[in-house]
């Protein structure tokens, strides 16, 4: 029969020799190969304390910018709502004051806006959708918490620090 | 002092020597779990525990208080008197072994010379024999009082497994035996320290011996009574609590006390060489001989978790044919040689 790859190898169905049949070398052999993983590096990260690089693209949990003045980029179009294949986030939109213009910067913005990190795959869509540069995602992962609730991230979780006001940070 | 016809240092002495020896198989029977978690770590390139304490080295606290919190499950159906029965015999039985072991040379405190030795008996190696053949006892009362099929099966495992390799283990002993002269354990080495050490004379029968002590501890390859993934566990498949940490706990006492035999029979026991010729006091010479003892043991429960994390299980059929059809003839055709070059030396 042909074969598809030259990757076969024929099993060698040869009766074992006599040397064969005393295992002893073969087990030799093999402890010699475990004696050697005992000094080998290991692969262990050990989490906490040390931390493993993320690549260039990760995906990590969602922040919303602000702009140069610290004003809040997010319009509320829904864009990124509509584009979370899980359903993941909700918001609802409310119209700018006049006095709150050091606050968003355009006339509508987000009252609330949520992201549940339970449904979110972190497929990265709504930091593609966004027409304002509004919603990156960054270099962390959620944390582990014992409750479900404490997983719907609000936007005091999600806004980045304010440039203005809390600067030096 | 001899009061009332005993001699009552004798006696503290004794019950001193008695919990010393004790304590120390517990202590090393339980960093050995340590030791194994260690030893499978690093042979699959992981670091191991190393949460609880430095290095980890709290780590065997954890686990007993563990197992000691937890909830103990006596089945409906099982036997409960020998469901309790099972552990307490193999606990009991892991520790009786070491009474006959010679831990060190004698030493003088106070003009008196103390044997660091619990019992000398002439018959050391039977002792150890009729003492170990028991502990299938605790595996099959344990099984068998679980009431269910696969602890049944284990110990049914268990006990023709251990029968069977006992055989073998006896005839590389009487080799030995004919080479010694002696069933006491303490004139063993003393004989291995006045000559060379009984692995040159004897290489087949100490392998024989290896082979068989693994078989007779259950430990891998040999694990079948305790196949994790063929019978759920084995004969503690239904244990829980501290009687499964009994379980565990005395098969760690029997790797220490059978690695501890070894290097008594094969490897000089506390003689190491020219201990003699260092001109040292004779307690002096009995702590460096202790110490002798022990890294000539902890070197084979290294090796019976180096050999754990290297090869496979047998399958059954495999066991028994490499116990009656390799191994005796094998221990035989050791004796029939010994005997025969023992008897031409004395002619």
């Amino acid at each position: 029969m042909q074969t598809l790859t030259n990757r076969a190898k024929p099993v060698d169905r040869r009766p074992m020799t006599f040397m064969e049949k005393m295992y002893i070398p073969a087990i030799a052999k093999g402890m010699g190969i475990t004696l050697k993983h005992l000094f080998q590096r290991k692969a262990t990260v050990s989490f906490p304390e040390k931390k493993r690089q993320f690549s260039a693209v990760f995906r990590g949990l969602h922040v919303l910018n602000r702009d140069e003045e610290g004003r809040e980029r997010c319009t509320a179009c829904g864009l990124c709502a509509v584009a979370c294949p899980a359903e993941a986030i909700t918001m609802e939109a409310a119209e700018r004051k006049p006095g709150e213009e050091h606050l968003y910067r355009e006339e509508k913005y987000a009252a609330r806006y949520e992201i549940n990190m339970l449904r979110c795959i972190f497929c990265g869509f709504c930091e593609e959708a966004c027409p304002k540069d509004a919603v990156y995602m960054s270099e962390t992962f959620a944390p582990a918490m014992y409750e479900r609730k404490g997983f719907i991230y609000g936007k005091q979780d999600l806004l980045i620090p304010n440039p203005k006001t809390s600067s030096g940070k | 002092m001899t009061l009332l016809s005993i001699d009552w240092f004798f006696l503290i002495e004794k019950i001193l020597l008695i919990s010393g020896v004790l304590v120390l198989s517990l202590v090393v029977a339980m960093y050995s779990t340590w030791g194994e978690r260690k030893v499978a770590a690093w042979i699959q390139d992981r670091l191991g525990p190393n949460r609880a304490g430095p290095m980890g080295l709290l780590q065997p606290l954890a686990d007993g208080g563990k197992l000691f919190f937890k909830e103990e499950i006596i089945p409906t159906n099982s036997n409960r008197f020998l469901f309790i029965l099972g552990p307490s015999i193999a606990m009991l039985v892991a520790c009786m072994t070491s009474a006959v072991i010679p831990w060190a040379d004698t030493i003088t405190i106070a003009g008196r010379q103390i044997s660091l030795q619990v019992a000398d008996v002439n018959i050391g190696i039977l002792f150890i024999f009729g003492v170990v053949s028991m502990g299938v006892y605790g595996i099959m009362i344990g099984g068998w009082a679980s009431n269910n099929k696969f602890s049944l099966l284990a110990s049914v495992r268990a006990a023709s497994q251990i029968i069977s390799y006992e055989l073998p283990m006896g005839l590389a002993l009487i080799a030995l035996l004919m080479l010694t002269g002696t069933l006491s354990l303490k004139e063993i080495v003393e004989q291995q320290r006045a000559g060379l050490w009984n692995v040159v004379y004897q290489p087949l029968g100490f392998l024989i011996f290896l082979i068989c002590a693994f078989a007779e501890c259950n430990r891998t390859p040999f694990d079948l009574p305790e196949a994790e993934n063929e019978l759920n566990g084995g004969y503690h498949l239904e244990y829980s609590s501290m009687k499964l940490g009994f379980f565990l706990f005395a098969e760690y006492i029997n790797m220490f006390i059978s690695s501890a035999l070894m290097a008594t029979l094969y490897f000089g026991g506390y003689a190491y060489p020219w201990m003699d010729k260092l001109g040292l006091s004779e307690n002096m010479l009995a702590l460096t001989g202790f110490l002798a003892l022990f890294i000539k043991t902890l070197f084979f429960i290294f090796f019976f978790m180096w050999v754990r994390w290297t090869i496979p299980r047998f399958r059954y059929d495999q066991l028994m044919r490499l116990g009656w059809r390799v191994l005796i003839p094998l221990a035989l055709a050791n004796m029939l040689i010994t005997g025969a070059v023992e008897l031409l030396r004395h002619h």
